[in-house]
């Protein structure tokens, strides 16, 4: 009797998972098709950028004489729509979906004493490099929350010298900045799963979801997180935010 | 009804499991308590041990760095540089890399030497043992020592001979790595981006004078001043060199700030007979900067 226990047990068990490989592999094969899309707008003027004076580094004043540049804490386009807000998956996606890292390893610069860009998102362990185009040397310094799940460190980046490649350990929105240009300013925005950042008209599209419904956040650095249900069933779904200007 | 009871006791086990991991990591609970001050320090052939710090560190710590170790001490409003909040981990004098935790015996000297130019007083009082027990105790307070290892310290070749030809490559790497955009280029702390500096607590910081100071934050000798720029000193606006500096180069540089400090010295004697003159600053300047 209890031999044929053990052996109905053991086939339970591997039927159990050969269905959860199955089912997995589907949502796998599915993950290509979906696509979450929308505009982000900022209801209101936006607050003025302060124009940035870098005569201090003339290498890098010399790169903007004929288009001075300004701050990017807030950036609208004339229709209203707001740049540099990441869009991501807060909430629906299972274990597998959001444990997946994506195999691209972007490039954070440091150009014209600028960050480009200058929101980079990212997944959680996606590798990343850090490159310094300038002729001048740089430190970059990201500063995480204190006993969170990143760490801070500071690196110089001599003018010449290679890119460096790291990745962060867990989900933050992390503020970058250069000692040397006050200046500089920046966030590499961690998140887990698939996630966009919008671009000059506001529109971004996050691809690879796969069917099913979910919580998408989109957070601006200087406004912070909003939130919304969104169920992918067939394709694509919408999902416009608006943030009012303060 | 046994079945049931099985149920129930799965159910129960589940819930004290996820209630166990769900316990927030910032708030000592008695048993974070306990099972921290079990924590230790190894330096050398010795052990120290957190649980028998405790007096010492209410009597001599306490003030500064306060009861929970997040330097709020009563004094720390009095106090410039601000007392460390031994919570977050993060330390200035490390022998290893920027990012990571430093050794036991980084914090065992930190505790011995005092900290230059700040309220933290040299502790070799205390007997070795007694700073080791401290060593252990200060890493009780943040629950990042209960889950990660110190990094590797870097690794220091033994220092080459002072020459004139390595003075002069170590004030060529002043100027390329531009040290002097934040201290000067005489080492005064006065370069362009002195006076903008924070630390990351956002509170004003002054790069290190080497003009008026013979000792470091961390430390007075060469291997101080090495580990110093090769590791970064976290929470300030002083990066790692460690990933474009090569260790002969790191010497150089080494050898070049010596003459800019005030006490007399191998280097600067060198420097007075090569004539040296403070590096010019606008030779660094990009040619798209140039006419």
């Amino acid at each position: 009797m209890r031999g044929k226990q053990a052996v109905l047990l053991v086939v339970t068990l591997l039927l159990l998972l050969g269905t959860a490989i199955l089912y997995s592999g589907d949502r796998v094969s599915a993950a290509a098709a979906g696509q979450i899309s929308g505009t982000i707008k900022l209801d209101g003027a936006a607050p003025h950028q302060k124009p940035i004076d870098m005569s201090k580094e003339p290498s890098c004043a010399a790169i903007h004489k004929d288009k001075p540049v300004s701050t990017e804490i807030v950036v609208a386009g004339p229709n209203g729509g707001l740049e540099w807000v990441v869009v991501y998956i807060s909430e629906g996606l299972n274990a597998a979906e959001a444990s997946a890292v994506p195999s691209e390893t972007p490039s954070f610069d440091q150009k014209g004493c600028q960050y480009i860009p200058h929101v980079l998102a990212l997944d959680v362990g996606q590798h990343f490099k850090v490159v310094n185009s300038d002729q001048t040397s740089h430190n970059i310094h990201p500063l995480p929350r204190p006993g969170g799940p990143n760490h801070e460190w500071n690196k110089s980046q001599p003018q010449g010298s290679p890119p460096f490649d790291v990745a962060w350990t867990g989900e933050e929105m992390i503020p970058v900045k250069c000692n040397i240009h006050p200046w500089m300013h920046g966030y590499m925005a961690v998140v887990k799963g698939p996630y966009a950042v919008s671009d000059g008209n506001g529109s971004y599209t996050i691809s690879g979801v796969p069917p099913g419904s979910y919580t998408v956040t989109a957070w601006q650095e200087q406004y912070g997180a909003q939130t919304q249900k969104v169920t992918v069933a067939s394709g694509k779904a919408t999902a416009d935010f608006t943030f009012k200007a303060k | 009804m046994r079945t049931n009871a099985c149920k129930w006791s799965l159910l129960l086990a589940a819930v004290a499991v996820a209630a166990l991991c769900s316990r927030s990591s910032a708030q000592m609970t008695k048993y974070d308590e306990d099972q921290r001050l079990g924590m230790e320090s190894h330096i050398g052939k010795l052990t120290g041990r957190a649980a028998a710090a405790k007096e010492n560190y209410r009597r001599f710590c306490t003030g500064c760095h306060g009861d929970e170790g997040d330097g709020e001490g009563e004094n720390a409003q009095w106090i410039d540089p601000k007392p460390r909040n031994f919570t977050l981990a993060t330390f200035k004098c490390r022998s290893t890399p920027t990012g990571t935790l430093p050794t036991d015996e980084d914090l065992f000297n930190t505790i011995g030497r005092g900290i230059m130019n700040s309220n933290m007083p040299p502790w070799n009082p205390l007997s070795q043992q007694a700073r080791a027990d401290l060593v252990a105790y200060v890493k009780h307070f943040s629950p990042r020592w209960q889950t990660e290892k110190a990094g590797a310290p870097i690794q220091i070749p033994p220092a080459p001979e002072v020459t004139a030809d390595r003075i002069k490559a170590g004030q060529a790497m002043f100027q390329k790595l531009e040290c002097w955009k934040c201290h000067g280029v005489e080492g005064r702390s006065n370069g362009p981006s002195a006076d903008t500096l924070t630390d990351d607590q956002n509170r004003a910081i002054k790069p290190f004078n080497f003009h008026d100071e013979n000792r470091f934050k961390c430390g007075v000798s060469d291997e101080d001043l090495y580990k110093i720029f090769m590791t970064g000193l976290d929470g300030t606006p002083m990066p790692s060199f460690a990933d474009n500096v090569k260790p002969e180069e790191a010497w150089e540089l080494v050898y070049y700030l010596r003459t800019l400090q005030p006490m007399p010295s191998k280097e600067k004697d060198i420097a007075k007979q090569l004539g040296l003159k403070p590096i010019n600053p606008n030779a660094t300047a990009a040619p798209t900067a140039a006419q």
